[in-house]
């Protein structure tokens, strides 16, 4: 990673957080580049609150490093809240004030300078297309909208770095593109944004991708690295009737390393799809089953995703096993 | 600083006064409470029902049932027949107090013997029974100094000098008015704790329950500005309240002014600062609204106790007495007591000042330092 100083936006060393002895991020290092869109991706519980909370001073590392635009995440917290966006996973505004009353309260919280508080304002109301609900409660807004204002909430005083914990968790789809190309917009004019998120569309959306899991960062790089390089497993897609069933049985079948079900199709990991192919179909047709198409797919980001956490499954399995 | 504070205080007085029912809360009830108990509190006891049982009917015994409803204290509800009958008046209730004159009373008095009656008292309400035991007692003082004088007056034609009692039967029918006097200002004091203690102990946990807390902590404010702006709304939600119930108190219930009233407000600004001190460290050592509200709670309800309200501080263990100097309801009361009914100024009042300053400070640099912008 081509290292410059003042090009990194957030920089990770070895971070790490524990609650009692339970550590909900355990020694995660990465470098994220100005001006890109940085996915952190993982399943419920995997840290990534825990890390982006970090990040925005809220809570203290139990140990390593990490800086955002250049400090300290330990030494200068109130300097980075200056500097940064934060929207929270749960909905933080006050759901009691309007939409007006709560952007004026953070642009007088952010001290944001006054000749140009009328002007961010509108900005605001413009970017969440709220013109006409700023004497709305907030707290009566559907959800997409919220989402929309919390943006706009955290970016009146224009900060350079964006933290976004599942800003569309809840969101209709379409609320969810365009709230992504609110996105796009921040960051073709130079914002850093982190986010978080869960879904799989969204994470294709993103410049470089974090995958981590049970606090670990399990895999990093661009969505194409992901998809092309990171997986040694080769996919295997089947379709069949009653692929409930079929799924158990296929996933005894010599060299199928996991299966999970895709829809209707089973998804098998594999070493070698072209040896599995033709033994597959014939335990599954000696089974009763309808097979239908049986073909080696270019894996998707969830088989991506799924085949890495399976993987780092066994591997903590194993290593249990060895210990005992 | 002062930005951010100011903003701090539009935010929290819209969120405060925007609901109508917490306006009703804030406003109507202190004063509908203020009336009822004003009204409520009377800690005289009149009109106690009493039962008599007069074995011996005669004009003696009629006198003396003649004074004690004459002395408006008691009021005979019910002439009784049988013995048993005393055990079910009282049992039932139906009468507090049983008068048993026993025969032979009058001959006993004639003859210049001591006659028996009996009082029997239901001590269950301790205070009412003890009062009414004392009313009694002077009403048959007062039969009795009568008929010595009679007997004197016949034997000796010697007019016997009245007995200091008449000073003592002042204090007691006097008392109807000191009582509600005594009490309406000590009604200010609880409810202005109530309310500022409840509001500022939600205040910050309620923001933490809901999630705002989160993207406040995110922003460059300051912990003073934090602290400041969650407190000055309720100052002045309080004050307003003791104004309120301060005219109630003087126009409505005709409590006396004696003092200043700057002396009050000063008293006031002072006594607020504790307890808003006291519920913003409750709010933020608590992790639930319930949590806080509990605590508030167990709070209140010894301050209440030990702050001279209820019980005279002067006969409590030393030990609870030395507590009580921790408690800014102690201050306050002798404050307010002082400004209405004794005319009181800070040449008296002004330790009092300077115990709830001393308090109110350190609950609210200790809230202030309690309260971290960080979480977990
Ligand atoms: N304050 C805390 N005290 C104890 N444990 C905590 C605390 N905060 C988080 N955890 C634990 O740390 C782990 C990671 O939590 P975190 O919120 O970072 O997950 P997440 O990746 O954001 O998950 P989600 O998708 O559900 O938001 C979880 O197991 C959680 O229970
Ligand atoms: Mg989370």
């Amino acid at each position: 990673m081509s290292a410059v100083p003042g090009t990194l936006a957030v920089t990770l060393r070895d971070l790490e957080r524990r609650f009692g002895d339970f550590v909900a991020v355990n020694r995660i290092s990465l470098d994220v580049r100005q001006g890109e869109i940085f996915g952190f991706l993982g399943p419920n519980g995997a840290g990534k609150s825990t890390t982006i909370r970090m990040l925005c001073g809220l809570l203290e590392p139990s140990g390593g490093q990490g800086t955002v635009a250049g400090l300290d995440i330990r030494t200068q917290r109130e300097e980075i809240k200056r500097s940064i966006g934060y929207m929270s996973q749960k909905f933080s505004l006050y759901d009691d004030l309007t939409v007006e009353e709560n952007i004026d309260f953070f642009s007088g919280i952010y001290r944001v300078p006054k000749e140009k508080k009328a002007e961010r304002k509108a900005w605001v109301l413009d970017m969440a297309h709220l013109q006409e609900h700023r004497r709305t409660r907030t707290g009566l807004l559907p959800g997409g909208w919220k989402q929309r204002l919390s943006l706009g909430c955290a970016l009146l005083h224009e900060p350079r770095v964006l933290f976004l914990d599942e800003p569309t968790s809840g969101v209709d789809p379409l609320s969810r593109r365009s709230f992504w190309d609110l996105i796009y917009q921040m960051a073709s004019e130079g914002v850093t944004v982190f986010v978080t998120t869960h879904y799989m569309e969204e994470a294709e959306y993103c410049d470089r991708l974090a995958l981590i899991y049970r606090g670990e960062l399990v895999a990093l790089g661009t969505p194409g690295e992901m998809k092309g390089g990171l997986m040694a497993d080769q996919v295997l897609r089947v379709a069949c009737d009653r692929s409930h069933e079929a799924l158990g049985v296929a996933a005894t079948v010599a060299g199928v390393r996991d299966a999970a079900l895709f829809g209707r199709d089973i998804h098998l990991m594999t070493e070698d799809a072209e040896a599995l192919a033709p033994r597959l179909r014939r335990s599954l047709e000696e089974g009763g089953f309808q097979v239908g198409a049986v073909e080696r797919i270019t894996p998707s980001l969830e088989d991506v995703f799924v085949s890495l956490i399976e993987a780092r499954d066994r591997a903590d399995g194993a290593q249990k096993e060895f210990k005992a | 600083m002062l930005e951010r504070l100011y903003h701090m205080l539009v935010k929290e007085f819209i969120q405060v006064l925007r609901n109508p029912r917490m306006r009703a809360v804030l406003f109507v009830v202190p004063v509908a409470q203020t009336i009822i108990i004003g009204y409520a509190v009377n800690t005289d006891v009149r009109h106690v029902p009493m039962a008599v049982y007069d074995l011996d009917r005669t004009p003696a015994t009629r006198d003396l049932i003649a004074r004690f409803e004459g002395s408006g204290c008691f009021d005979v509800v019910r002439r009784i027949a049988s013995e048993p009958e005393i055990q079910k008046v009282l049992d039932s209730g139906e009468a507090k107090a049983v008068l048993r004159l026993n025969r032979g009373f009058a001959e006993a008095l004639s003859g210049g013997g001591s006659a028996q009656a009996q009082f029997l008292l239901d001590g269950s309400d301790s205070n009412t029974a003890s009062v009414a035991l004392s009313y009694a007692s002077r009403i048959s003082a007062d039969f009795n100094r009568s008929l010595l004088e009679q007997r004197f007056a016949r034997t000796a034609g010697v007019r016997l000098d009245a007995e200091p009692v008449a000073l003592a039967s002042r204090a007691w029918f006097n008392a109807n008015l000191d009582s509600r006097n005594y009490f309406v200002p000590g009604v200010l004091a609880m409810l202005v704790a109530v309310l500022s203690i409840i509001l500022s102990s939600m205040s910050i946990v309620r923001e933490r329950e809901v999630g705002t807390m989160e993207q406040i902590m995110v922003t460059p404010i300051g912990r003073l500005e934090f602290i400041l702006g969650k407190t000055i709304p309720f100052a002045a939600i309080g004050f307003v309240d003791v104004a309120l119930i301060a005219l109630i108190s003087v126009f409505w219930f005709r409590v006396p002014m004696l003092g200043f009233p700057p002396v009050l407000f000063l008293g006031t600004g002072l006594y607020l600062l504790s307890t808003l001190g006291v519920g913003l460290f409750i709010s933020t050592v608590s992790s639930t609204q319930q949590q806080a509200m509990m605590t508030a709670f167990f709070f209140m309800l010894p301050a209440f106790m030990l702050s001279g309200f209820v019980y005279p501080i002067a006969n409590m263990p030393k030990i609870v007495q030395l507590l009580t100097y921790l408690n800014p309801l102690r201050y306050y009361l002798v404050i307010i007591r002082g400004v209405f009914l004794k005319g009181l100024g800070l040449e008296v009042l002004w330790p009092q000042m300077l115990a709830l300053t001393a308090l109110g400070t350190i609950m609210l640099l200790l809230a202030a330092g309690r309260f971290r912008k960080t979480m977990g």
